[in-house]
């Protein structure tokens, strides 16, 4: 572990201008330390940034609600208004990780956690998002936990967020601050596919602050769900993931947003799902028509496969399971 | 045959009750110093550099940029490291020479003023090699498969009684599977580490240690008698300090490479105290870890259940650099009764890390197969499993002929099926359903040697009104410290208040490992004759000073009958029908292990072990690269241990009456292991009755399962399918 300067931003302006020149912000630090420690990333200097405010929950008019990026995820997901309106939000935060870790991370860092693909994690072996041009040991390694969707020889890692999701399920979009003034950028496009070059994960660029994340509001009526499959009951990434809202009206879909995670180079929006499910109706034979649709596009590999039928086995009974909740109220 | 003379039994005043832990105050102040936390003034650390290549020869170390970074006090390698006395156990040779012969092996040493600054500089240390091909897979088709001359518990490779092929071709029911189960790593919660102090010969006007390692052991004494000659050493003048250990589960029965290294890194150094600690991520490459096997187990019976033959063929690993034999069919040598029997083992010497003891070895991973095989058997004959095992219940040792001391297995199965309310009869396969969770139970037997270690000795002094008793025994978090202290008080008659227990340390006799769950058995004989002696030389009313040591007296009983500890495991399971997810809501073992002579710390080993199981039945795999044999899931993120949401109802309870009258004067026979073994056999026994999918490999995942749930549950969708 390198030497660096610890240094803490009292407000947004100071946080900016203490970025540049090897400064990586710090928040609740459960990825990035651990990414020094492991010598994954370095850095001169850490600036501080869980004392610049933008900690809070707003609620916004026509009910949507804007979340600070340092609002720790626990605080987030026990957030009445979050419980109420987006359950597909609350369940993915606490589907995450372990509550200690919940009590740290923040909404702006989980968004920017790396990859957990053994070989990023390991300084010993290639590793193209670590080590530009060195290639993907995940290729011919261990392959169990690889990409099966917008695969790219060039990096298998998927995203290992689990509210990231919910977050490009429901059309989020992320506000920034940084160099090049302020900008809204949504979920679905703050993420690079791996074939656009996995060395960076998203389309920020060096020094970009990001203050909120905001939530639209779902048409009334709409339910939503996040399902997580994993072996450990607690405390360990999805193996697949499925945040679904579904809005059905007399049987028929209105509206559908349906995202995958453990997937996918980015959280994963399941569009060609989605359209194939409005208009449609609610049931189980169109639900399993359109969800085959999406995984038509699936390319499992080798060691892999199984993510194939669990994750259709589980879009189904999310979205089976909203149905039924809307058609019992 | 004549009348052995098995052990005088102690009256058991202290021992049976459940003491609450003596070291439990020390311990919750922090004040319970782990290895590293020693104190040790001026003490420098070392960090490791690890090869690259799983084989070949180190061509060239440039650590110029290493030597230059601020605070870097020495970088060893083979071309300057201090010499080992003996190099022949290649694992204590390190920096000798530079052959590579697995993937992380150590290859240089930084040592620096600071852990940081040493690691840093371990990252900037470049080491170019000569590779060559390596041999990092264990396949039943390897060219490296050989016959070892022994296994690790000391007995034939291979055994065989009747005709096992004759009795299978004949047999009603046969059984004729493979299981499989993987690379596990041990983890204890305290990671290997190091504190070593280079004294020097005229130490202490010639008598004191040459060299002080405070390691993280489960024997001071095997550290002690093994390094000694690599190092050139008197023993008498290694002085190894062990007093409180945070786990080792095999993994510390013995020292590793890390602790060479410190002493080495010392030696250059002296005097200055050098600390190494073996990371998490080192972990999985130097200090041990339990094989994979590839089983191939084959049973036959006649119409009603009983065993024509038993045939348990071994495939497993070991390493280049150093052979070791896991055990593996050890247990079904003496487990049913059959009069046609065959066990084999066959073993790969491959270019990776070294394995060594993990929790059972041996034991665990071949009683899974055994008894997973002995419930299809059941299956197959229309069986309720438990009726199977009666009818196939020994009545002497089938392997030696010997009569059991006192073999309770059947009574801990039908025990156990009366608390866990088993349902009698055949098992109906995928019969139940909760909602969207299969559920189904199952059973299983366990087993575990009796051990008592040779080479034991123990000091009781009589001092300031109390009794110092003194033997180089180890705690490793299990209550050695507290059930002692139980022992002595028992063995002297007097009250817990009166004893001073003394361990973890070389200035008390010679003491074996906590190991093989004979720790407390072998140091109580020790002890017990210690204070017998001291009593006879010395009365009730000893004077001031007053001391007796005694070791091991004989116990012809331990060549006259087959004593092992047994248990029975019932699991209950829940399978997720869409996603193949598993979760174990109730546990329950019951145990037959002699006297319980701490009711709190057994039942703690117990329930540890189970848990274990447990971790080993649905979650840990120590995942290797397929080209380098090192291990990629090396944190506890990727390799997972059961976390609390996984352990729900875990109950274990033991026989009444159970005294071993065999083996010692306690009357116990050690539980450190048991709990561990057969534990996945009865969660993978039950996921089978939930879903009617037998996995025969662990640990049994959702991937494995929903292969076979899928056509159940007539998805369309089969593996691999949208990829077409
Ligand atoms: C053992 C373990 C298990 C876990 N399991 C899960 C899981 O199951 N599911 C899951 O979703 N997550 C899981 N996590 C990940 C966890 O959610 C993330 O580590 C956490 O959300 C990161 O938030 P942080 O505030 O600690 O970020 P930090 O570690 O402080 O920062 C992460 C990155 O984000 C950058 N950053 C942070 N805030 C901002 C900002 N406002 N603007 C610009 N850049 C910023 C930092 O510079 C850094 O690059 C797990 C983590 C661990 C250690």
């Amino acid at each position: 572990m390198r030497p660096f300067v610890y240094e803490r931003a009292t407000d947004v302006a100071d946080a900016l201008d203490r970025a540049g020149d090897g400064a990586v912000f710090l928040a609740g630090g459960t990825n990035l330390v651990d990414h020094l420690r492991l010598g994954v990333r370095s850095a001169e200097r850490l600036v501080d940034i869980t004392r610049i405010g933008l900690d809070e929950v707003e609620e916004l008019p026509g009910g949507g609600l804007r979340v600070g990026a340092l609002v720790r995820n626990s605080d987030l997901a026990a957030h009445p208004a979050l419980r109420r309106g987006f359950p597909v939000v609350a369940q993915a935060l606490l589907a995450g990780a372990s509550g200690q870790l919940r009590n740290m991370a923040t909404t702006g860092g989980n968004l920017l956690q790396r990859t957990r693909c053994v070989y990023f994690q390991d300084v010993t072996m290639p590793c193209t998002k670590r080590d530009p041009g060195s290639g993907c040991s995940a290729l011919e390694g261990y392959a169990a936990g690889n990409a099966i969707f917008e695969t790219s020889p060039r990096c298998m890692a998927v995203h290992p967020s689990d509210l990231c999701v919910a977050l490009v399920a429901l059309d989020a979009v992320v506000r920034t601050t940084g160099p090049a003034g302020d900008r809204e950028i949504p979920m679905t496009e703050l993420y690079r596919r791996a074939e656009d070059g996995p060395e960076t994960d998203t389309h920020l660029v060096p020094g970009e602050l990001i203050t909120h994340v905001d939530l639209p509001p779902l048409a009334p009526g709409t339910r939503s769900a996040y399902r997580k499959v994993r072996e450990r009951a607690s405390y360990a990434f999805a193996l697949v993931s499925v945040a679904a809202a579904l809005d059905v009206v007399d049987g028929r879909v209105r509206d559908a947003r349906l995202g995958f995670g453990g997937v996918c180079h980015r959280p994963f929006r399941a569009r060609r799902a989605e359209e194939a499910l409005v208009g449609g109706p609610a049931d189980a034979a169109a639900f399993a028509a359109a969800i085959d649709a999406e995984l038509a596009h699936a390319r499992p590999g080798r060691d892999n496969a199984a993510k194939v039928p669990i994750l259709r086995n589980t879009a189904l009974a999310v979205l089976a399971g909203l149905a039924d909740e809307g058609a019992r109220s | 045959m004549s009348e052995p003379t098995g052990p005088t039994l102690l009256d058991p005043v202290q021992m049976g009750r459940p003491v609450g832990r003596l070291d439990g105050r020390r311990k919750v102040l922090g004040v319970a110093p782990y290895a590293v936390e020693h104190e040790a003034e001026g003490a420098a650390q070392a960090a490791m550099v690890a090869s690259t290549v799983p084989r070949g020869r180190v061509r060239s170390i440039d650590a110029t940029a290493a030597r230059a970074l601020p605070g870097v006090l020495a970088v060893l390698d083979h071309t300057n490291a201090p010499r080992v006395a003996d190099g022949e156990d290649r694992e204590f040779a390190p920096l000798q020479d530079d052959t590579v012969w697995f993937r992380r092996q150590p290859v240089a040493l930084v040592v620096a003023e600071s852990s940081e600054v040493a690691r840093e500089a371990a990252a900037l240390v470049a080491v170019e090699y000569d590779e060559e091909p390596a041999e990092v897979g264990l396949r039943p088709d390897s060219p490296r498969l050989y016959t070892p001359e022994k296994l690790s518990d000391g007995s034939e490779s291979d055994t065989s009684a009747g005709d096992v092929e004759a009795a299978l071709a004949a047999a009603t029911h046969v059984v004729d599977e493979t299981y499989a189960t993987p690379y596990e790593h041990n983890n204890p919660m305290e990671p290997h580490a190091t504190i070593a102090t280079w004294h020097g010969e005229d130490a202490g006007l010639g008598d004191g240690p040459v060299l002080t390692l405070v390691d993280s052991t489960q024997g001071v004494h095997a550290v002690r008698s093994s390094l000694a000659p690599v190092l050139g050493i008197e023993p008498e003048r290694l002085e190894v300090v062990a007093p409180y250990v945070g786990g080792g589960f095999g993994s510390k029965g013995a020292p590793h490479v890390n602790v060479v290294l410190a002493a080495l890194a010392a030696k250059a150094l002296a005097p200055r105290p050098v600390r190494l600690t073996v990371t998490r991520q080192q972990m999985f490459a130097l200090v041990g870890y339990r094989t994979a096997t590839i089983q191939h187990f084959r049973l036959g019976a006649d119409a009603d259940g009983r065993l024509t033959a038993i045939s348990h063929d071994v495939l497993e690993q070991s390493a280049a650099i150093k052979e070791f034999v896991e055990q593996t069919g050890s247990p079904t040598r003496s487990m049913y009764a059959a009069p046609n029997r065959r066990t084999t083992h066959r073993v790969a010497r491959l270019d990776v890390a070294i394995p060594f003891w993990m929790r059972a070895p041996g034991e665990m991973p071949g009683m899974f197969a055994h008894e997973v095989a002995m419930d299809e058997l059941a299956h197959r004959c229309g069986l309720d499993p438990i009726e199977l095992r009666v009818r196939n219940e020994p009545d002497v040792d089938p392997e030696t002929g010997h009569p059991f001391g006192r073999r309770r297995l059947l009574e801990c199965l039908r025990r156990g099926a009366e608390r866990f309310g088993w349902e009698e009869g055949p098992r109906a396969p995928l019969s139940r359903r909760e909602g969207d969770w299969l559920v189904g139970t199952g059973v299983a037997s366990s087993t575990y040697p009796a051990n008592a270690m040779p080479g034991n000795e123990a000091t009781v002094t009589f001092e300031h009104g109390c009794y110092a008793v003194g033997i180089g025994a180890a705690d490793i978090g299990t209550g050695s410290w507290t059930s002692l202290t139980q022992v002595t008080a028992d063995a002297l008659g007097v009250g817990l208040e009166q004893i001073r227990l003394g361990i973890g340390d070389t200035r008390y006799p010679s003491a074996s490992v906590a190991g093989g769950s004979s720790g407390l058995s072998s140091w109580g004989i020790a002890i017990t004759a210690a204070a017998r002696a001291f009593r006879e030389q010395h009365g009730d009313r000893p004077s001031e000073g007053a001391s007796a040591t005694a070791g091991m007296p004989d116990n012809p009983d331990l060549q006259e009958y087959a004593l092992n500890s047994y248990g029975a495991h019932f699991a209950k399971v829940r399978v997720h029908a869409d996603t193949g997810q598993i979760r174990v809501p109730r546990m329950l073992g019951v145990f037959s292990v002699g006297r319980a002579v701490n009711p709190t710390t057994l039942r703690s080993q117990f329930l540890g072990g189970m848990v274990m199981g447990l971790s080993a039945a649905l979650f840990e795999e120590s995942v290797r690269d397929p080209r380098f044999g090192h291990v990629v899931t090396q944190d506890l993120a990727s390799y997972h241990v059961a976390a609390n949401a996984d352990v729900a109802d875990l109950d274990a309870i033991w026989l009444d009456d159970d005294v071993e009258t065999h083996l010692n004067p306690m009357g116990s026979r050690g539980a450190g292991e048991i709990g561990i073994v057969g534990s996945p056999a009865a969660i993978v026994n039950a996921v089978f009755d939930a879903t009617g999918v037998r996995v025969r490999d662990l640990p049994v995942t959702a991937d494995k399962l929903l292969a076979g749930l899928l056509p159940q549950r007539e998805r369309d969708h089969v593996l691999g399918d949208a990829s077409a």
